[in-house]
């Protein structure tokens, strides 16, 4: 069981939250002139990585509110949890 | 290596059991082989199988990063079946099931594939009539497909509680699917691979890709370098870790989808039980454990154990259905990883790195395709093209938009 941290909230338990994928997806700003491969790229590929992920979360059952949580997808620890607009922080791990 | 019958059998018990000799050798890797298979679960065994023996090539390796079998092929709940809804899909599966039919025979090893029949139950006037419409996909596209009423499916699951939170109006049988022994399928693939001159190596990671101008010549690995032209990836949950490390990314996603035995029992349930309200699925194992089946935990994961609300949700589900499973213990509790991609359709052939062939995105359903994923990916890593079933299923459909989104049409629980 996830014990995620909402930023308005408080801790909380994992089954009133909904994982959202990756984070940030970011939607190709030319929508006319992107290719297929960009397209493709951008709905269905993903890093998916073992290790230190980052991603969306949702408040579902609670205040509602979308935000970001560093986490580690083996162990499951939440390293950080950040605004849906702040910029993705730089962890110890990862340096 | 002995082969296995009645005589075999009553020779070893007259001498003791002392004559039986490893069912595969323990293998040394070579520095080169014609085709290196990166995986040991049921999809890359049966890859080699079909490659030694359909295709005639000797030269073949699988290496494994634990031990045989020790993945998804170990994790899931042994159910086949080939309920799908497009033609391309059922096609596929309905191949693979046709393949377990005749697999101990062919193996020389008993898979206990047991053909007990599997049950989708429908709960709300929709749900009956999403059912009708998939008996009638299944029936079109050339698999066996029964509609029953609720009150018929009663009658034919003695011990179904007739009234559960969620009603069953209806139920959908395929009599042919059924269950095998997990394990089985892995050590038979591995026996008879073996017998054909394939290596199997257990315990030697792949660490990363030797790739030339786009074209891959080989695979380091934790016991050393080996060369090869042919590269088959068939490692489920772990693909997009693989691909990063030859150079590209894919369109999956990997989460924890959990499983759970029951102490075994005397035989009380002599069919496979699907409630889509609840997500549970359930059979008894021939040894008389309840094998109990659940939803994704819904975000990503690499840790081969589930959560508690999942599990709580699941034991919920069962005890709706079969009220009497109250006291019931269970015994065991897991997780395999699985490899899920946004239209619920394998990924089957060529990947952007030439001689590198994708065995990938069964999702949830891997187990029930072993032996076509095997045969396929086969044929396309001996011949250069795609096994005809095999062909829908490139990983260039997501740029082509050509998705078979059984996701929604079949209604797969994610």
């Amino acid at each position: 069981m996830l014990l995620i941290d909402c930023p308005w909230c408080g801790p909380r338990a994992e089954s009133e939250f909904r994982c959202g994928g990756e984070s940030p997806i970011v939607r190709p700003a030319a929508p006319a002139s992107t290719d297929d491969t960009a397209w493709a790229d951008y709905m269905f590929y993903r890093d998916n990585v073992k290790g230190l992920g980052f991603e969306r979360w949702h408040h579902r059952f609670g205040c509602g509110l979308w935000f970001n949580v560093a986490r580690d997808t083996v162990s499951h620890r939440i390293l950080a949890v950040y605004g849906m607009t702040d910029p993705r922080p730089v962890l110890e791990s990862e340096a | 290596m002995t082969r296995y019958s009645a005589w075999s059998l009553l020779r070893a018990g007259l001498s003791g059991q002392r004559t039986w000799t490893p069912a595969w050798r323990e293998g040394k890797p070579r520095k080169r082989y014609q085709a290196v298979i990166i995986g040991g679960g049921g999809h890359g065994l049966a890859t080699a199988y079909y490659l030694a023996s359909k295709h005639g090539m000797k030269d073949i390796a699988v290496l494994e990063r634990g031990w045989i079998g020790g993945g998804n092929t170990g994790r899931n709940t042994t159910v086949i079946r080939s309920n799908y809804f497009f033609p391309e899909s059922t096609r596929f599966y309905d191949f693979s099931l046709s393949l377990y039919e005749g697999l101990s025979r062919e193996l020389n090893y008993n898979i206990m594939f047991s053909r007990r029949g599997m049950w989708t139950f429908a709960h709300d006037r929709h749900g009956v009539e999403m059912l009708r419409r998939s008996v009638n996909a299944m029936r079109l596209n050339g698999a066996d497909a029964e509609y029953h009423e609720g009150a018929d499916v009663l009658r034919r699951i003695p011990g179904l509680n007739p009234t559960p939170r969620f009603p069953i109006l209806a139920g959908l049988l395929q009599p042919r699917g059924g269950t095998a022994r997990h394990d089985a399928v892995a050590w038979g693939y591995a026996r008879a691979a073996d017998r054909l001159g394939v290596d199997i190596i257990q315990n030697c990671e792949v660490t990363g890709f030797d790739i030339r101008e786009g074209r891959i010549t080989g695979v380091q690995t934790s016991l050393g370098d080996i060369a090869a032209e042919r590269v088959g990836l068939a490692v489920a949950g772990h693909s997009s870790v693989m691909a990063k490390r030859a150079g590209f990314r894919l369109p999956i996603v990997s989460y924890a989808l959990q499983a759970f035995v029951s102490e075994p029992m005397k035989p009380v349930l002599d069919t496979v039980v699907l409630a889509p309200s609840t997500g549970t699925y359930l059979s008894q194992s021939d040894k008389g454990e309840i094998v109990v089946g659940g939803t994704l935990d819904l975000f990503p994961s690499y840790a081969q154990r589930g959560s508690l609300p999942v599990l709580e949700h699941t034991a919920a589900g069962l005890i709706d259905l079969f009220p009497h499973f109250s006291r019931v213990r269970l015994l065991r509790q897991w997780a395999g990883i699985v490899d899920v991609v946004h239209d619920s359709t394998p990924i089957l052939g060529e990947s952007p790195v030439k001689g590198l062939y994708l065995n990938c995105g069964w999702g949830t359903g891997g187990f029930k395709a072993i032996p076509g994923g095997g045969f396929c990916l086969a044929h396309h890593i001996a011949t250069g093209e795609a096994y005809p079933l095999a062909a829908p299923f490139s990983l260039d459909r997501f740029r082509t938009g050509a998705l078979i989104d059984e996701a929604a049409a079949s209604g797969i629980a994610h």
